[in-house]
């Protein structure tokens, strides 16, 4: 910015000056202004339009990616144009500002809003009517989110997660020892790239069921048959309920065992040889290696592990849902969610479910900032 | 010294059978789905996939009609030298000599055939499945009695064409947010920094349940229910706290001295960011990247609720799960399908793998 200019050209100084702040003002207001109003145009273009598929895919990339890039850029632009001291004060907040703006908008401001619509009957704040916590009464006496919670706990939880890490630990444990350790893990970990609703067709056609006198084509009912066995659809079979949601969460198991595999193997990769190998001099057997050294070891992460599959299985909602839909007795809380809110459109009661959901991992909430906090990043 | 050895055998084998067996139980529903979807549909519904391994199976060997020979099927009937009931027979019943006689049908214009257990594979595979799946286009299919049946086909080509939309600004948009963020909470020094990032940190494991019903209050307001833009932010804003998380911890880690010398040539913080940071971090992008495509790609919750019931934008997960609520009996195109929904992220993972580990051990903490 010209500053010092000599005295005599002080006059026209003033006017070119003055001159140059209208144009750049102009340019300040204009810039923004046009980028805002094609980004506008992209939204209503997007939000409107019946060009063909690809078309839109492809302006939908260029805008979203574009967009965000120039809107930084803008910003920044912005911001440099002022002096020192009020730059380096609004320059962070330009590039921190979206991201804390997001995530108000999508996570911190939504715990608040969804709690005070729980409060509510029904139909929400504006038509319903104010109830307490009668919501939350409800859940913990209604049959069926009874059913559903005690489904999510006892079934999921207590045999999901140990199936889970018990499983990654015992092949991240054998694969380490192994020379086809690469493949195996590999092909144990593949399952992760699957959605879960790939992984409902893949699990219903193990579990398919055909009349009797016809030939099983479901891998499941195909031994069962052989053993001599009555063939069932497993999941749906409601005579051995709640044991039949098993079905579903070996799914699960199935699809998480490669996760907690890669985050045991690489802490495995982390404990020195040295004490491995001086216990086994010291005549520990394998098992003793495995109990005494290796897990105390890796305690960290089988704390971290066991901790996200919880907070993991504690929503888990696409296998159920795509399965039995939450019938036969296989509901749990985010499928009870789910219903309530979209379906049966009561949003308190809903909303009280989604608070529930909350609280439950509060605790690991509290373990992370901790955690946080003694790492002092900050 | 030979007892030691053998030790070393027995654990070795003792090893890597277990791990087999453990990678042949975690293969093999995959395995089964992705060689069935190959399968014609007669014979997924006749026959398990597993028979297209050498089996034994019955074939016939000669036709015999029961008039010509004179029996009569409601009393004890003699064969080849067995005997047997109709009710025996239809079961089937072996002779001494290793056949079997069976009787094929109903009472009056059923048949008897002799059959032989013999070594064989099914193998007879077919692309029709996937082509019926992708096309959108009606199908005809040649029943077996020679009738035929004309079935409409599934769009999947324009679930893919749904899913990359969504997919891709789903991932851009909050790996270049979070970046930001991440340098800025990085090498930038402001008021309420500490608190903002805790609020981040917190924000980890808050399941995305809590924000659905606001959020779809929100989005009929601004008429954006059932358009990208609604999952794009969608998912961007329940992507962030990790992006963010893990862009910070990387960023953190790079060398002072690059950054000051910079500034000290008198670039400015966007330039360095651009310029400097930007590529340095690629290793700790691509590995979220990766993370959030798989993410978005299989999501099904997020877009159920805010791209559901419009069937011009159902993405590929949305169409898989209500072809199984629609057609749940027809595994040759749930099977074709679900595969279907596959390539993309089987592609990525094997393709991407090694960032993709990177970035499942850097991000262990996400709910």
């Amino acid at each position: 910015m010209a500053v010092n200019q000599s005295t005599d050209e002080q006059d026209v100084g003033v006017g070119s000056r003055l001159v140059t702040f209208v144009l750049r003002l102009i340019i300040v207001v204009a810039i923004p202004a046009i980028a805002f109003a094609v980004l506008y145009a992209g939204f209503l273009f997007l939000r409107d339009s019946n060009a063909p598929k690809w078309f839109i895919t492809l302006v939908a990339i260029v805008w979203g990616v574009g967009g965000v890039a120039a809107l930084y850029w803008i910003f920044n632009w912005l911001v440099e144009l002022l002096p020192d001291t009020w730059k380096g004060r609004l320059q962070p907040f330009v590039f921190v500002g979206p991201a804390i703006a997001i995530l108000a908008w999508y996570l911190a401001i939504p715990v608040v809003r969804t709690f005070y619509i729980s409060l509510y009957s029904r139909d929400g704040p504006q038509f319903g009517e104010f109830v307490g916590l009668a919501n939350y009464v409800t859940i913990f006496t209604d049959r069926l989110m009874r059913e559903a919670i005690s489904n999510n706990i006892f079934l999921w939880i207590l045999f999901g997660v140990p199936l889970t890490v018990g499983f990654g630990l015992v092949i991240a444990t054998l694969a380490d020892r192994s020379k086809f350790e690469r493949v195996a893990k590999v092909l144990i970990f593949l399952p992760m790239a699957i959605s879960f609703v790939g992984a409902g067709v893949i699990w219903r056609f193990i579990y398919v069921v055909r009349p009797l006198d016809a030939p099983q084509i479901g891998l499941l009912n195909a031994i069962v048959v052989a053993l001599g066995g009555t063939p069932r659809a497993w999941p749906a079979y409601t005579a051995i309920s709640p044991w039949n949601s098993l079905f579903l969460v070996v799914i699960v198991a199935w699809l998480q065992t490669g996760f907690a595999m890669v985050l045991f193997s690489a802490a495995l990769k982390g404990i020195p040889d040295e004490i491995l190998e001086a216990s086994r001099v010291d005549g520990a057997n394998e098992f003793q290696v495995f109990f005494r050294i290796m897990i105390p070891s890796i305690r960290g992460t089988i704390i971290t592990v066991t901790t996200t599959i919880v907070i993991f299985t504690l929503k888990i909602f696409d296998v159920v849902w795509v399965m039995t839909g939450g019938q036969f007795g296989t509901d749990v809380i985010a499928t009870q969610f789910y219903r309530q809110s979209f379906i049966a459109r009561n949003a308190g009661y809903g909303s009280a479910i989604a608070v529930i959901l909350l609280i439950a991992v509060i605790p690991v909430m509290i373990y992370n900032l901790r955690q946080f906090r003694e790492q002092e990043a900050f | 010294m030979a007892a030691e050895r053998r030790q070393k055998w027995i654990s070795l084998i003792l090893v890597n059978g277990t791990l087999f067996v453990m990678v042949l139980l975690w293969t093999i529903p995959t395995t089964g789905l992705f060689i069935s979807s190959w399968r014609s549909r007669l014979d997924i519904q006749t026959s398990g996939w597993w028979t297209i391994f050498p089996h034994r199976e019955w074939t016939t060997v000669d036709k015999l009609d029961p008039k010509e020979l004179g029996l009569d099927s409601t009393a004890v009937m003699q064969v080849e030298g067995v005997e047997g009931t109709f009710e025996q027979l239809r079961a089937g019943v072996e002779t001494p000599s290793g056949t079997r006689i069976k009787w094929v049908g109903n009472r009056r214009i059923g048949w008897i055939e002799v059959q032989e257990e013999e070594w064989t594979v099914n193998w007879d595979f077919t692309t029709e499945n996937y082509k019926q799946v992708l096309m959108g286009k009606e199908f005809e299919y040649q029943r077996p009695d020679g009738t035929v049946e004309i079935i409409p086909g599934d769009n999947f080509w324009g679930s893919i064409l749904n899913s990359i939309a969504v997919a891709v600004p789903a991932t851009v948009i909050p790996i270049l947010i979070a970046a930001f963020a991440a340098y800025g909470f990085a090498w930038m020094n402001f008021s309420g920094r500490r608190l903002l990032f805790i609020m981040v940190v917190a924000l980890l494991v808050v399941p995305l349940q809590i924000a659905l019903v606001p959020l779809l209050s929100d989005y009929k307001k601004l008429n954006l229910n059932g358009t990208f833009l609604a999952v794009w932010l969608a998912h961007t804003g329940f992507g962030l706290p990790l992006a963010v998380y893990l862009l910070y911890n990387y960023i953190r880690t790079l060398p002072r001295e690059i950054l000051e010398s910079a500034f000290i040539d008198g670039a400015s913080h966007f330039t360095v960011f651009v310029r400097l940071i930007l590529p340095l971090s690629l290793p700790a992008l691509a590995s979220f990247a990766i993370f959030q495509f798989l993410w978005v790609w299989n999501d099904y919750l997020v877009a159920l609720i805010f791209l559901g019931g419009n069937p011009e934008t159902e993405v590929l997960t949305m169409r898989l799960a209500n072809m199984v609520g629609s057609r749940g009996n027809d595994w040759h195109l749930l099977t074709a399908g679900a595969f279907v929904t596959m390539i993309l992220p089987l592609f990525v993972f094997f393709s991407l793998q090694r960032y993709f580990v990177r970035g499942l051990l850097a991000g262990s903490v996400k709910g």
